[in-house]
Parts: structure tokens; sequence; C-alpha cells
């Protein structure tokens, strides 16, 4: 069964970016100048030709390295998301460490091989090539919330992030571990087969730890205390990278954990997928009313809607994966708009992070205000914007699997939450001027631009995304 | 040979590593002294792990929870590389590694 040479096909894209990082590395080492600028390019470059490879790839998937590696539809489209994403915030991040001073080589490299790990992640299939990816992913991520060395508050960021993400990865192990022992195996084919009969309480209390583990990744409550305070301390497109590219992988391995192996048992991991989620929406809307921090408010979002894609998963359908990947989808494009607007807040040269310090943008930068307005618009579920369909799908998921509490648990979380979306608008709209904006520069203007139009157009051609994230949901459900 | 009620079985070095698990997450919770405490804690608990996954490795007669064990013996010694790092930044702005004195970001 198992070949002396693996097939090693499906794996080249992720093969040809481990590679291309390390050429980057060396030349970035060897070179005397710095080039974050040029190999920021070349990553990005290289992204874009590993997004070429995976669409080309068979429809029919495969499986490779004796069992360890699969591809799908699912995982490509999954992974494409995440690329998107990653490629995305690397503008972000280039453009703010070129104005900020703190250019340095690493940073598009480190951003690489986190992606990779969540590319590695997501094909995973056994509990070890999860591991493995996942940890590729934190260790990047953990130096990349404290790139700012000589900075004290993102220094401990990194601190919190690291200390809390070995926490989790200690915990996900543990559930491993206890997995393989009373299943016998960690490939995910083995598992399913072996949970197909209802599973031991054994590896239900395995599989609540890799829930637990998991949840910590996605920053879904209880688990979410690192979020805010990695979210502010770090520099702003970090995180916003940290805001988009892992949480998609996240959920995504989730899916593909939670469908696959441990399938056959939804209804004891559904309860638990379900109380996160609550917790997670609720949590996420209540706590956010009272901050004051720009970047603490997007934590505290980012936390709400986890806990709206989470409601996709707890369904156990085809349905609700589609909603999810639908959900995550808008969401990068939500997220990566206002953390655009987030870096354009700058005043006398000066980052501000205050919400305060948006009143009367509306009449200081009239292009800008629309935009973000446009984005939270999005965010708090105003039709005809986005967001709203998004979590459309994800409510119909719920009500037709006969979730219709935690369907309508869901709606009065987003009215919740819409009180602090609206509350920047109106900050923004009918507060007297304050300090005022600079204006933004042409990268993030283009994207505040982008986004938000996205956000506003949407409506016209929702369809062939949904069919295209339901052709991807679908393959998580063979035979 | 000790055999009987007193051989050594796959439920003793469960116990044991759970005992050990346990006292890694307390370890990470209750400490209020220092960093270097909490990153040992954090190689406790994955020590525990590892002596799950060889006592089960051993017991189901599958080497799989062998190269696993191997694969997160590395998986630590990168981690404990790149926390040791990011706690001597930590301490280059802030002089202290005192986990009361993580305390520039409320929460």
């Amino acid at each position: 069964m198992m070949n002396a040479v693996p097939d090693f096909a499906p794996a080249f894209p992720e093969i040809m970016l481990v590679l291309a990082g390390m050429v980057f590395l060396l030349f970035g080492v060897l070179r005397e100048r710095d080039s974050m600028q040029l190999l920021t390019g070349a990553v990005i470059a290289a992204m874009l030709i590993a997004g070429v490879l995976i669409l080309r790839q068979p429809d029919t998937g495969a499986v490779t390295f004796g069992g360890l590696f699969l591809i799908n539809g699912f995982t490509g489209f999954a992974k494409l998301l995440t690329l998107g994403g990653a490629m995305l915030t690397l503008v972000l991040i280039n453009n703010w460490a070129q104005t900020a001073g703190t250019a340095r080589f690493e940073i598009p490299i480190l951003v690489l091989f986190a992606t990779v790990g969540m590319l590695l992640m997501i094909s995973a299939n056994d509990l070890i090539a999860l591991y493995v990816g996942l940890e590729l992913q934190s260790l990047s991520l953990y130096v990349l919330a404290a790139v700012h060395r000589s900075d004290l508050r993102a220094t401990e960021a990194g601190v919190k992030y690291f200390v809390l993400g070995a926490l989790a990865s200690g915990l996900l192990l543990y559930g491993m571990s206890l997995v393989y022992g009373f299943a016998g195996t960690t490939t995910f084919a083995g598992l399913a087969t072996a949970t197909a009969s209802g599973g031991n309480i054994g590896v239900l209390i395995g599989i609540v730890f890799i829930i637990a583990g998991l949840s910590f990744k996605v920053s879904a409550v209880p688990f979410h205390m690192w979020t805010p305070d990695v979210y502010e301390g770090a520099p702003t497109p970090i995180t916003a990278f940290f805001s988009v590219a892992p949480k998609i992988a996240g959920l995504a391995l989730f899916l593909r954990v939670l469908y696959g192996p441990f399938g056959p048992m939804l209804h004891q991991w559904q309860q638990v997928i379900v109380a996160i989620s609550v917790l997670s929406m609720a949590w996420g809307a209540i706590a956010a009313i009272a901050q004051r921090n720009i970047k603490r408010l997007m934590a505290y979002s980012s936390i709400g809607h986890v806990g709206y894609a989470l409601i996709g998963l707890a369904t156990g359908t085809l349905e609700g994966a589609r909603g999810m990947l639908f959900y995550m989808l808008i969401y990068i494009v939500m997220n990566v708009g206002t953390f655009a607007c987030i870096m354009a807040m700058r005043v006398n040269g000066k980052a501000v992070e205050d919400i305060s310090a948006l009143s009367g943008l509306a009449r200081t930068r009239p292009m800008m205000a629309a935009g973000l307005a446009a984005l939270m618009f999005s965010m708090a579920g105003i039709p005809p914007l986005a967001g709203i369909w998004g979590k459309f799908y994800i409510f119909m998921a719920a009500v037709n699997a006969g979730l219709i509490v935690l369907a309508v648990l869901g709606v009065l979380a987003s009215a919740i939450g819409a009180f602090y979306y609206l509350r920047v608008v109106k900050i923004m709209y009918f507060d007297e001027v304050g300090p005022v904006i600079e204006r933004p520069n042409a990268v993030t203007g283009t994207l505040i631009a982008v986004c938000s139009v996205a956000m506003l157009a949407f409506f016209i051609v929702p369809s062939p995304l949904v069919d295209s994230a339901a052709v991807a949901a679908k393959s998580l459900f063979p035979g | 040979m000790i055999t009987g009620t007193l051989a050594i079985g796959l439920a003793h070095y469960l116990t044991v590593a759970a005992i050990l698990f346990t006292l890694g997450i307390f370890g990470i919770f209750l400490n209020r002294k220092n960093l270097i405490v909490i990153m040992m804690s954090i190689e406790l608990m994955l020590l525990a792990v590892n002596l799950n996954l060889v006592a089960f490795s051993a017991f189901l007669g599958d080497l799989v929870g062998q190269v696993f064990t191997m694969l997160v013996l590395t998986v630590a010694a990168a981690e404990a590389a790149i926390g040791l790092a990011i706690v001597v930044v930590f301490y280059r702005n802030r002089r202290s590694i005192e986990v009361e004195d993580i305390n520039k970001l409320k929460g």
C-alpha cells in the first residue's frame, strides 16, 4: 500500500511555498540593505502562484504521504481563503513597516511560514500532521506578535500570546493522546471507523480537550482571554493578520476534525459547540460595549463573529458547513477593510487607537467615514450589505437543523452587537469635530475603498460565491 | 518479577500523566512569581502528554505513539527557544520577568 516514494503532486503548493520561504530567508540574510519591500512582493507572488496551483488541482481530491495529507474541494476553498487573507494583510503590513520605520525582512517570511502552517493544518489527515501544521502556524505567530522588539506593549502581547497559546497546544495534545489511546489510531480514516459505533468515554474526553485547544486558537469564549490584549498590543497590521488568516484556518480545521474522524459522534460534541457558540456571541456583543480602544473593540467583534461561524459547525450539516465558509469569506473582506481604516487613524503623524478620535470624521474625511460606516453596517448585519447574507445562511442552516433556540440567540446577540458598531457610525457622523485625522495613504485608501464597495455591491452577485462554498462543503461529506 | 496487584499497568501511567498535566495547568494559572516557572509548567504539560503517548504505545503494541512523542519533543524544543527569546525581548523593555509586571495591557 505504501510506496517507497510518496506522490508529491497534491502537496506541491505547500512544498513550493516552503522552498520559496527558505530561499527568501537566505536572500534576506545575505543582502546588505534591508529587503522587506522586495521580499513582501516576492512572498505575495509566491502565494499567488500557490493559489493558482491549488485552483488547478483535480476536484476529485487525493491522499498522499501514507495518508497524512489530503486534498479535496473543501481544502482547496479554505486554502484560497487563507491565502487571500494573508496576501491582503501583507500589503497592510508592508505599508505600516515602511512608514513606521520598523522594516525587517523577517516579517513577510514569518507571515509566509505561518501561512504554510495553516495550509498544512487544513490538509491534515492525521492527528500528527494536524499538530505539526498547527505548531508551525502558532510559533510563527508568537514571533510576529512581538516583532516590534523595542515596544513594551508589543512584547507583552507576545508573552501573553505565547503562554496561552502553549497552554492551548498542551490541551490539544493531551486530547490527542487520549484519542490515540482509546481509539488505537491517529489517522482520520481510522478514527472515523473507530468512532462509527459511538466511541467510548475516553475518546469523548479526548475530543473535549481537542475542542478546547482549537477554541483557544480561534478565540472562542471561554478560551478567548488572550484575544483583546494581543490585539491591542501587537502592531495594527499584524493584528489584522491575526484576525483573518488563523481564524479561517482554525475554523476550517474545526470542520475537518469534527465532521471527519469524529462525525459519527455528532450528538456527543454538538452540545459543547452550541455552548461555546452561544457564549462567544453573547460575550462578544456585551463586553465590546464598554471598550474605548478600537483594536479591543475589534477583538470582541471577532470573538462574536467566531461565535456565529460556530453555529454552522454545530449544525453538523452540509448547509451549515456551506454557511460557515461563506461567512468566513465575507468576514475576511470586512476585517481587512476595517483594519485598513484603523491604520489610517493617524493624527499629527502618530497612530491613535481611541474611538473618540473618530469624532466628526464625516466632516473632515467624508470618504473615509463613508467607507468605515459601510464596513460597520456590514458587521452589524444591516441589509443589504454583505454581513447580513453571511448571517442569513448560518441562521437558516441552524433552523433547518432543528437548532431553533441557537438561531434565536444568534439573532438576539447580533441585535446587541449592532449597538456598538452603530455607535462608531454615530461618533463619526453626529459628534463634534475632534482631532483631524490625516488623509489615508494610497495603500490604505485603496483597501478601504475596495472592501467597502465590495460590502455595498455584494448583493448583486451572491449566488456564484454561495455556490462555490456549497461545492466546497460537499466534499466534507463523502458518499 | 512483580506480578499480581503490584504490577505497574496502563492505569498507573495514565494517573501519573494526569497528575503531571494538572500540575502544569495549575503552575500556569496560580503562579504569581516568574515567567520562567510558567515555561517550566508548559514543559511539564508536554511531558505528561509524552508519558501518555508512550504508555498507550506500549499498551497497544503500536509504534505510532512513539513517533508522535519524538515529534512532540522536537516541537517542544522549538517552542521553548521561541518562548525564551520572547521573554528576553520583554525583559529588555520591562527590566523584569515577574508575572505581576505583565500589566501594561489591561485584562
